[in-house]
């Protein structure tokens, strides 16, 4: 702890941290631009000036940029004073000399961190007369739109997305005010987390172009708190919508989850819920119309229920409300999960491995301070992006805590950081069958099919405990890598093992597990991160249920004649053959969805499910985290969530415990009730009968304009505003003003500070922590420490003959089915193909481009060849889940039409 | 394409630096020093041989002004601009050029031979006003010594 | 008078090779402080001598290096670099050195080196001093060739290797955290102190850039003792110095002289006074980016401490002259441009500041300024001070345009109520691009 004075007013702060993060922290309103509080100081954009005095008796003072300067006890400094203030508005005065001063038009505008600063600094009139300079703009892709008139050049851009996100196409250019900020040539940005740059540049230069094609300012966006379900890792967004549509995803921080930053399928997967393909109406197929409303699809949908044998096949992308009710309306018997068998497996291994195992889940915040990390079968940017980015910080991690402490550098001033690193980084070891984005940070990477992957993860275990099993035949260099990767896992203070489902293998699973238990035993602060399929397979995995394949015999030998098809299209699941001879055995088929795909095509009823932005729910993450999201605005009565759904359908079934729910909080207490492990949810936010001071938390800023109007097409007299009976939100701009219980922050504002991220600072406990009251979620797992270890040791791969063995291959845009409905997304989907090893190429005489023919499961493809290197030979990969290609279960055998005999058995090290 | 001389040159400097590049300015030159500007594709190669991504060699190479990222004539001229030649009326130089070349500063001679470009001080202000044409200097300079001098390009 | 930097330098005459170097005494330094002196012994000798950085921040090179971390635990290897990118305005006396006696350069950063326990030294040259990287190219292979540079030095256990690297333009690459990041190969934006040089400098290890001038003193010190060394100078300052005079004078040129040589005695006795027909206004001491000077000034010695309180810099030393027939408003316009065109563009002040002053200063000359004017360059002279600015480029800038807001305003406010140039022939400068 320190004392420092501002103004002559003693406070005592954090030593060690700057000035300015400091003054933030204290709710002191100093502007500035380039620093951020992810990404630390650089002292370029010299905003943050204040005065420092020596001591009490120097009246004079020097200007000090507040981001540069460390905390030290006894330290006196002035913000008001006014040379200081004099230097902060010519700062304004300087940047505006170019500044377009063309808010009106600026998308930008009333978010705007340049408008707040120069209200802020009180500069007001122009001095400056002279001809502006001009840029021309590039074409930056599908994301965002880059207009360079208005730069500031603070270096925030190319910080975040060079230096912070590894980007490599975005840079600055020239020098002295000529200064230009985009990439070498136009092009599509390459970074998976480009969107991020609408929300790092404190101006109007990068902005979202998804929200440009329906803009709104914030002030006019209704919002709420969200959570993505693009992947499994659950970053917290906030959803904003106007006129029923859903205008934006900005980041909403979670000091533990997400940070600052979300990826780009996260921030632009959204604008499936404004797609032509959404259902919204009822169907009812048997009767013309098929279109209906909300009780007459109610009243079929019961009958059908009533009349038949029941199962429901649950979804991984809906909330854990709807998959409950759903498994209360059909009977635990009868609830099945709707995934692949394969994913079904591995998920509850995962969870297994965290319940019983000896380490938790690190959040994201934690992994980004791993100092030793080691990845087995993951393509993290591909599976879950945002993990990868904290890795990627990671990476920095031991050359901070030994040689930047060393030299005294406080770690906030990042270039000086920076310089004294260099390229040095820590210890990161990928084993895959594919590269990774992460492979350039990588100590060492190791490329071989999974089987061989979960041989050198056992090695490793073995070496770190003997009690971990043995793994037999290694060569001499294997032995050399295991031994590399052992060693730096404990020499780390925070070693971190991350796998995951992706690449379909129990083999690695259990590897990575000993993996963590070997390093536990030997008394390490190990910790485990598991990837899974979707963003709430984990909570699936939670409520338990039966695998999809016996939902399929359940139907197929007469025990069941009737589905309800909760938010899944199937034909993702299982072959289509299969699905398609399922779906057709049965008599009745009910599904529930957002939109039109292969599987609702075919219902007999269909109701249409509110997606997140309509609904409520509770998702847990891949760390086993519950969190909340919010529906974002009133919809009409015949959309509505799932689980809304089933309990109507349940309460007119009068079934007794759906019937005594009088709405969501009930559910939510039902859930928690029946499942122990669960019983965190109730806490994931305040109740829905929460106020504060009698009213309730708006999801409306108090400048939401146009509300009187804006149904005055349809009548004149404006309606009594929706009501929102299952959580304390209004949907008004009426309600309480003042900071609202962090896991339901519609929006971050603050007076004087405006854009999302800035504003931020007011709802933290200290500038770039915790928010205040804590961040969102609760950790619903704690490793029991109950687990052994696996012996289920793989022998090696070996190729069979006039077969491949297909691996799955993940795509950030284009292996996630909702966000694949976005267009803009849609515009970043690779064409399908397969990639095989270059060698078996040679063999099979095809070459890049060209079409290779294959079947699995009696599903036969055609897809152009990719070559690769890492493939390992008898091997190759697919894309899961690209719009396409039709599913199969990986990995799989698939069987060539052509008589291939691979080389005897290739060479591998484990 | 990288010449193998190029190459040859370019490991060199690499081997003097700890990462590849390190070496980018060098590279940089070496390239430049053949074709007398850096042109797109050259940017390219000498990214790739040096572990850069194009937009990161562009970033520096944009930096520097003499890394010329457009094509310049076979000899270039840079006019030292700075205080001394200033005050020593470098400006009737300029003047005379401006005509005898019939380009501004930043153009080239429609037959290729000559570009023109201010420089800040190089460096010989008690010989002002003075000029570089390549690698050769010259000082107290006058205006009818324009003809002659430029004669020795061609 | 001892001149013992350019003892050895005839204009016009190739410089000494190595063989002729060793012939008048030259490595002789380099002998005597591999065989008698440690280290830090080497760094109290020239602490003691009072030499102080001849690149214009006069800092004592021996303090200086006494920031380098020494001894096995250091982080290694150190370098040490060779700053002859002279590039300031106005400056032209380390080409002298440089073109006129490598080898005296290359035996001081042989002591400079040993001094802070460096293996890896660099000459970091600007791109235009052809000759001197031919001489320089030549004379590293020569002392390579002879054992003073490369492994086991003369049999002591030191070992230094040494580059020349060429810059490519960039007046930044003269400050020392902006050289390092371009012999980094990076943009040659500075870098903030601390962390200083000497603890994370050239790729992040411990570094120390010193001048060219600086270093071609350390032979002479370590040959010839502190007290010698402090003895050259007339006033307080230490050794002797490279003054220049550039302008309408009638023999401009760069002469070695004592420390703390009058003004006066410089421009009248050895840049031979005024050309016929141009009097004499005012004159920056050091280089672009120092205070001017006027007539009053004219009998102070030039020294760090007195050229200071008279309210300047001895910077380079190299003066340039203002004369009668100039006009001031032009002068300092030809002068922000050149800085505002050299700005790295890091800081906002700098990058925009910098070209805002060049087009006031531009409207004025053509006579299109305002009185508002002259209020708007001075809120810039006040706020573009040290430590507002993220290096030195823009406070290096305001010093001669603050002081010829002092000196010459009434020529600033002419040129406002007449509406044009008084000194105008026929048309105003015109900044290039």
């Amino acid at each position: 702890m320190a004392t420092i004075y501002i103004d002559n007013h003693p406070y005592d702060v954090q030593a060690g941290k700057n000035l300015l993060e400091t003054c933030l922290t204290l709710g002191k309103d100093l502007p500035y631009f380039c620093w951020h509080p992810a990404m630390g100081s650089i002292g370029a954009c010299r905003q943050c000036a204040v005065k420092v005095y020596k001591d009490e008796n120097d009246t004079k003072g020097k200007l000090f940029m507040s981001c540069m300067e460390q905390v030290r006890d006894g330290m006196r400094i002035s913000i008001a004073d006014l040379e200081a203030k004099e230097f902060r508005a010519h700062i304004i005065g300087w940047l505006m000399t170019n500044h377009p001063h063309d808010c009106a038009v600026c998308d930008e505008g009333g978010a705007c961190h340049l408008q707040d600063m120069t209200v802020m600094t009180g500069h007001n009139y122009r001095q400056y007369s002279f001809q502006k300079r001009t840029y021309r703009n590039q074409y930056l892709g599908p994301f965002l739109n880059h207009e360079m008139n208005r730069c500031i050049q603070c270096y925030r851009c190319v910080r975040y997305y060079k230096d912070y996100a590894g980007g490599k196409d975005l840079d600055v250019f020239a020098a002295h005010n000529h200064l230009y900020f985009g990439r070498a040539e136009d092009g599509v940005l390459e970074s998976e987390f480009s969107g991020n740059l609408a929300e790092v540049c404190p101006t109007g230069v990068f902005t979202d172009k998804t929200l440009k094609q329906h803009y709104t300012r914030k002030w006019d966006l209704t919002s709420a708190a969200s959570v993505c379900h693009h992947c499994s890792l659950g970053c917290n967004t906030i959803a904003g919508e106007r006129y029923g549509t859903l205008r934006n995803i900005t980041n909403r921080y979670n000091g533990e989850v997400n940070g600052y930053f979300l990826c780009d399928r996260g921030r632009f997967g959204y604008e499936f819920v404004n797609s032509p393909g959404r259902i919204r109406k009822p169907l009812v197929r048997s009767r013309l119309p098929e279109a209906t409303e909300k009780y007459p699809a109610l009243k079929a949908a019961t009958s059908a229920i009533r009349a038949g044998r029941v199962i429901g096949i649950g979804s991984p992308r809906a909330s854990l409300e709807s998959n409950y009710v759903l498994k209360k309306l059909v009977g635990e018997d009868n609830f099945y999960h709707g995934v692949s068998d394969v994913d079904h497996d591995l998920v509850d291994l995962s969870l297994s491995i965290l319940r019983n195992g000896p380490a938790r889940t690190p959040s994201l915040r934690e992994v980004e301070k791993a100092d030793a990390v080691f990845i087995l079968g993951e393509d993290l940017t591909n599976t879950a992006p945002m993990l990868a980015l904290a890795v990627r910080q990671s990476v920095r991690q031991k050359p901070i805590l030994e040689e930047v402490s060393q030299a005294k550098i406080p770690v906030w001033q990042d270039a000086a950081v920076r310089e004294l690193v260099q390229s040095e980084k820590g210890p990161l070891f990928i084993a895959h069958y594919t590269p990774t984005k992460l492979d350039e940070l990588a100590t060492q990477t190791f490329f071989d099919s999974t089987d061989t992957i979960a041989r050198l993860g056992f090695a490793v275990a073995n070496i770190i405990h003997p009690d971990s099993p043995e793994v037999r035949n290694i060569s001499e260099e294997g032995q050399e890598l295991a031994q590399q990767i052992a060693d730096a896992l404990m020499a780390a203070k925070n070693p971190l093992i991350i796998s995951g489902t992706s690449s379909g293998s129990e083999r690695v699973l259990k590897a990575a597990a000993n993996i963590v238990q070997a390093l536990v035993a030997r008394e390490k602060a190990a910790g485990i991160s598991l990837v899974v399929p979707e963003c709430n397979s984990m909570g699936l995995a939670l409520l338990g249920g039966h695998k999809l394949e016996s939902a399929f015999e359940a139907v197929m030998n007469g025990y069941a004649d009737t589905v309800i098809i909760l938010e899944n299209d199937l034909y993702r699941r299982a072959g289509s053959t299969t699905i398609d001879q399922f779906l057709k055995s049965c008599k009745q088929v009910i599904a529930l969805d957002h939109l039109h795909n292969a599987t609702t095509e075919k219902a007999d009823i269909l109701l249409p499910a509110a997606p997140f932005s309509e609904a409520d729910g509770t998702l847990v993450n891949n760390e086993g985290r519950a969190q909340r999201f919010f529906q974002v605005h009133p919809v009409p009565e015949e959309i509505q969530e799932s689980w809304h759904w089933l309990a109507e359908i349940g309460t007119i079934m009068a079934i007794e415990e759906i019937s005594s729910w009088h709405g969501y909080d009930d559910i939510v207490k039902a859930i928690a009730k029946e499942y122990p492990e669960l019983e965190g949810i109730t806490k994931t936010a305040p109740p829905s009968g929460f106020r504060i001071a009698g009213q309730r938390i708006p999801r409306e800023p108090h400048r939401f304009s146009g509300r009187t109007s804006m149904l005055a097409n349809l009548n004149v007299s404006e309606p009594k505003p929706a009501e929102d009976p299952d959580s304390p939100l209004s949907y008004t701009m009426e309600g309480y003003r003042g900071q609202p219980p962090s896991s339901m922050i519609p929006f971050f504002w603050t007076p004087g500070w405006n854009s999302n991220q800035q504003a931020t600072n007011k709802y933290q406990e200290e500038v770039g922590g915790h928010l205040k009251g804590g961040d969102p979620g609760v950790r619903l797992l704690a490793p029991a420490g109950t687990a052994s270890y696996s012996t289920a040791v793989p022998q090696r791969f070996v190729p069979l003959e006039g077969h491949l063995y297909m691996l799955p291959l993940h795509h950030t845009f284009g292996s996630e089915e909702l966000s694949n409905q976005s267009p803009s997304i849609r515009e970043r989907i690779p064409e399908p193909y397969v990639a095989i090893n270059s060698t078996d190429a040679i063999r099979m005489k095809v070459d890049e481009g060209q079409l290779l023919s294959f079947s699995i499961e009696g599903q036969v493809y055609q897809l152009p060849v990719r070559l690769s290197q890492t493939i390992p030979s008898g091997s190759a990969g697919m894309p899961n889940g690209l719009p396409g290609v039709p599913f199969a279960e990986l990995p799989a055998w698939a069987i060539l039409n052509r008589d291939i005999k691979w080389k005897q058995q290739p060479q591998t090290t484990f | 394409m990288l010449t193998a001389e190029e190459k040859h040159q370019i490991d060199h400097e690499i081997s003097l630096v700890p990462s590849p590049k390190n070496a980018c300015i060098e590279a940089l030159k070496i390239v430049q020093q053949r074709e007398g500007w850096v042109s797109d594709e050259s940017l390219k190669d000498v990214a790739e041989y040096v572990g850069m991504s194009t937009a990161e060699l562009d970033s520096v190479a944009t930096f520097y002004n003499l890394i010329f990222r457009r094509p310049v004539g076979r000899h270039v001229i840079l006019l030292c601009d700075s205080i001394s030649c200033y005050v020593m009326g470098y400006e009737d130089i300029k003047e005379q050029l401006f005509n005898k070349l019939s380009i501004q500063y930043g153009q080239t001679t429609a037959d290729g031979r000559f570009t023109l470009l201010p420089n800040c001080c190089l460096g010989t202000c008690d010989c002002a006003p003075a000029l570089m044409i390549d690698n050769d200097l010259y000082r107290n300079l006058t205006v009818d010594q324009l003809d002659e001098i430029l004669s020795k390009y061609t | 008078m001892e001149k013992p930097l350019t003892q050895h330098i005839v204009p016009g005459r190739k410089p000494l090779n190595l063989k002729e170097y060793e012939q008048v005494g030259g490595y002789a330094s380099v002998r005597k402080v591999l065989k008698e002196m440690a280290p830090q012994e080497v760094q109290t000798l020239v602490k003691d001598s009072n030499l102080r950085g001849r690149g214009g921040a006069g800092f004592n090179t021996g303090l200086k290096w006494s920031f380098v971390p020494m001894g096995p635990e250091a982080a290694q290897p150190k370098y040490l670099v060779a700053n002859a990118d002279e590039m300031e305005p106005g400056t032209f006396k380390d080409r002298l050195l440089l073109e006129g006696n490598p080898h005296q350069l290359i035996e001081g950063m042989i002591v400079a080196a040993y001094a802070i326990e460096a293996s890896i030294s660099y000459v970091f040259l600007r791109w235009a001093y052809k000759v001197a990287a031919r001489e320089i190219t030549q004379a590293i292979q020569e002392a390579y060739a002879a054992g003073y540079l490369g492994k086991n030095i003369l049999g002591s256990g030191f070992n230094l290797e040494m580059h020349l690297h060429t810059g490519v333009g960039r007046y930044m690459c003269g400050e020392e955290t902006a050289l390092l990041n371009a012999l980094e190969g990076k943009r040659a934006n500075p870098r903030a102190k601390p962390p200083f040089p000497q603890v994370s400098g050239l790729f992040g290890k411990p570094t120390i850039v010193n001048n060219v001038e600086t270093l071609c003193n350390l032979p002479h010190i370590i040959n010839n003792g502190a007290e010698w060394f402090k003895k050259l100078g007339l006033t307080e300052d230490a050794g002797t110095k490279l003054y220049g005079v550039s302008g309408r004078v009638k023999k401009p040129g760069c002469w070695e002289l004592p420390m703390g040589t009058t003004i006066r005695e410089i421009l009248e006795e050895h840049a031979g006074g005024m050309q016929d027909g141009y009097l004499f206004r005012g004159l920056l001491p050091g280089g672009a980016s120092t205070d001017f000077l006027v007539e009053e000034h004219l009998d102070l010695p030039m020294d760090y401490p007195s050229i200071q309180a008279a309210g300047s810099r001895m910077g380079t030393g190299t003066m340039i002259i203002l004369d009668d027939q100039t006009c001031p408003v032009g002068f300092t316009l030809n002068l922000q441009h050149f800085f505002a065109q050299e700005s790295c563009g890091f800081c906002t002040p700098c990058r925009e500041g910098l070209p805002w002053v060049e087009k006031i200063l531009l409207a004025i000359d053509k006579g299109e300024g305002k009185p508002e004017h002259l209020l708007t360059l001075d809120f810039h002279t006040k706020y573009l001070g040290p430590g507002n600015t993220f290096c030195a480029l823009a406070p290096g800038a305001m010093e001669p345009l603050q002081s010829a807001l002092k000196y010459f305003r009434e020529d600033f406010e002419r040129h406002i109520h007449e509406h044009h140039c008084p000194w105008s022939k026929s048309k105003v400068w015109q900044p290039s691009i």
